[in-house]
């Protein structure tokens, strides 16, 4: 490693402040024009209530959201991580025995159309409407396909010449597989997991709607929205926003840390 | 002592299916050079991966270094270099020159060093930690080459090495290669479709032809060693490059020929 030169960092951060004015600008335009718009036109509470309103009540609310939101996100977390992980182990499976893949993957291909979140009432008559398991498994069901059908890509799109070049040294399956698809599957991977973080959280909280526990955060914008608490909705709306944005940051950085080799992203 | 033997090498692609190569005699000797030269669809590139054990003959006996080509693969007795580098882009240029280094289980400190006298032959010292894609496709295919030459194998095979790279490069590269080739006193395997490379850089030219692949014509080119850049300007290269172009015609009209009764059979 070559010491920065002082004044570089700085400079670095500096630029890429001036890089996200424009959409720093942009969001608070459109909160503004959330917040007087709403007030200007006299749009009904149970449309749309002034900014200002969600987060008055996101304030006052915020221990029992925060409990709430962590209550969801331990849901989509687990869901998450028993989704993403069996689809990578069985994409692995299928990559090393070809024939197996072919006979699998037109129906993993089907079942990744299927909107599964349908089937979100079953599941909770499956592991109990209250236990958290009912939404982990949904959440896992939805971040699998994605996640195989593109890891399998990934450690199936390698170059034939690198397999030649590989072979030529007298690799083995095994090596092939560590030092050639698994790097190569990564960018793959990734892209798939910053998806399943979104499903995650869909079925995670879309799995509350359809009852479950009173901690959740599902439960407390469907029972907020129940009793005309739009406010309250609202700011369990933006706190599982909020989660979302910060989920998928997360593996963002991971894959980040990864893949710091990549192309995309090389600093200068 | 012989590096390569072919005899009788046959290979059929499919059951029943194209006849890629037929009936390839081939010796090469230690410290040769040889270039297979011939039109696409001649088997040069096949003849090639038959004797790196990459594809199985049909027929035939292929010894590499006094065993079988499988044997010799697994003993790592040659290094390959594509036309497309095949570098890593996760690994650094050091990286990607070690692989086959951390593949034989030389330690950290022996391979560094190996890595800085590869560098310093294909004269790309500073580049240690650059990744391959901040690097030209020249550039990129000396690394493929000092990857290829790490383990010290006795025998080279080159796969159209320069053929993606532009007219100047390819010259300068093509001097490179001597300079490592008379370094290093390895055997060189060399495909290309360039009349003019095949006969400056080697010992002798294989000439083939397609449909079915097969040995047309071998030329001896006696130039004098070691070549320059005004060996391409001497009468005598391009007498060389006359007669090969001249063996190769012969079978390029068999070629247009092959091409005509297929497109007659299509109708």
């Amino acid at each position: 490693m070559q010491p920065v030169p002082r004044g570089v960092f700085a400079r670095r951060v500096g630029r890429g402040v001036r890089d996200w004015i424009p959409a720093v600008v942009v969001f608070l335009l459109g909160l503004a024009l959330w917040e007087f718009g709403v007030k200007a036109l006299d749009v009904q509470n149970f449309l749309l209530p002034p900014l200002s309103d969600i987060l008055d009540a996101l304030w006052n609310d915020r221990s029992g959201l925060v409990d709430a939101a962590l209550f969801t996100f331990k849901e989509a977390l687990g869901g998450f991580v028993v989704g993403s992980s069996a689809a990578i182990v069985v994409a692995l499976v299928l990559a090393r025995w070809r024939p197996l893949a072919s006979a699998v993957m037109p129906y993993a291909i089907a079942a990744n159309a299927i909107p599964i979140i349908a089937f979100a009432p079953i599941t909770n008559n499956w592991f109990g409407l209250l236990s958290p398991w009912s939404k982990i498994v949904i959440a896992a069901i939805l971040c699998f396909f994605p996640v195989l059908v593109n890891t399998l890509k990934g450690l199936t799109s390698v170059r034939p010449a690198s397999i030649e070049l590989m072979r030529s040294y007298a690799a083995g399956e095994v090596e092939i597989f560590r030092r050639v698809r698994v790097p190569t599957a990564l960018p793959y991977v990734f892209s798939a997991l910053k998806v399943a973080t979104v499903l995650a959280m869909i079925g995670a909280i879309v799995g509350d709607y359809f009852g479950g526990s009173q901690d959740s955060l599902g439960i407390v914008i469907r029972r907020d929205a129940g009793i005309f608490a739009f406010e309250h909705a609202w700011a369990g709306i933006v706190i599982a926003s909020m989660l979302g944005i910060l989920f998928y940051a997360a593996v963002a950085i991971l894959e980040r840390l990864a893949m710091g080799w990549q192309p995309s992203a090389r600093i200068e | 002592m012989t590096v390569v033997s072919l005899q009788k090498v046959d290979k059929t692609f499919g059951k029943g299916g194209v006849t890629a190569l037929q009936g390839i005699d081939l010796e090469i000797g230690e410290r040769e050079f040889v270039s297979l030269i011939g039109p696409s669809g001649c088997g040069k590139s096949t003849l090639l991966r038959i004797v790196g054990d990459l594809i199985q003959p049909t027929s035939g006996d292929v010894v590499v270094n006094g065993k079988s080509a499988r044997q010799a693969r697994e003993d790592r007795d040659y290094g390959i270099v594509f036309q497309d580098a095949v570098l890593f882009d996760w690994r650094t240029v050091t990286k990607n020159i070690a692989l086959p280094l951390e593949m034989l289980g030389w330690d950290r400190s022996r391979r560094s060093e190996r890595v800085r006298e590869m560098l310093r032959l294909v004269e790309l010292d500073g580049f240690e930690s650059h990744h391959p894609w901040q690097l030209s496709g020249g550039m990129q295919q000396r690394v493929s080459i000092a990857r290829a030459l790490s383990f010290s194998p006795p025998l080279l095979l080159m796969d159209e090495p320069f053929g993606a790279l532009d007219e100047m490069t390819r010259e300068r590269l093509n001097l490179e290669l001597l300079r490592i080739w008379e370094a290093l006193g390895s055997t060189i395997v060399f495909v290309t479709h360039s009349i003019s490379e095949a006969v400056f850089l080697s010992t002798r030219v294989v000439v083939m032809s397609p449909r079915p692949g097969r040995i047309t014509d071998v030329v001896e080119i006696d130039l004098a060693q070691p070549r320059s850049a005004e060996t391409r300007e001497h009468p005598r290269f391009f007498e060389l490059v006359a007669d090969v172009r001249h063996k190769l015609r012969g079978s390029d009209e068999l070629l247009s020929e092959a091409e005509l009764i297929v497109a007659e059979e299509g109708l």
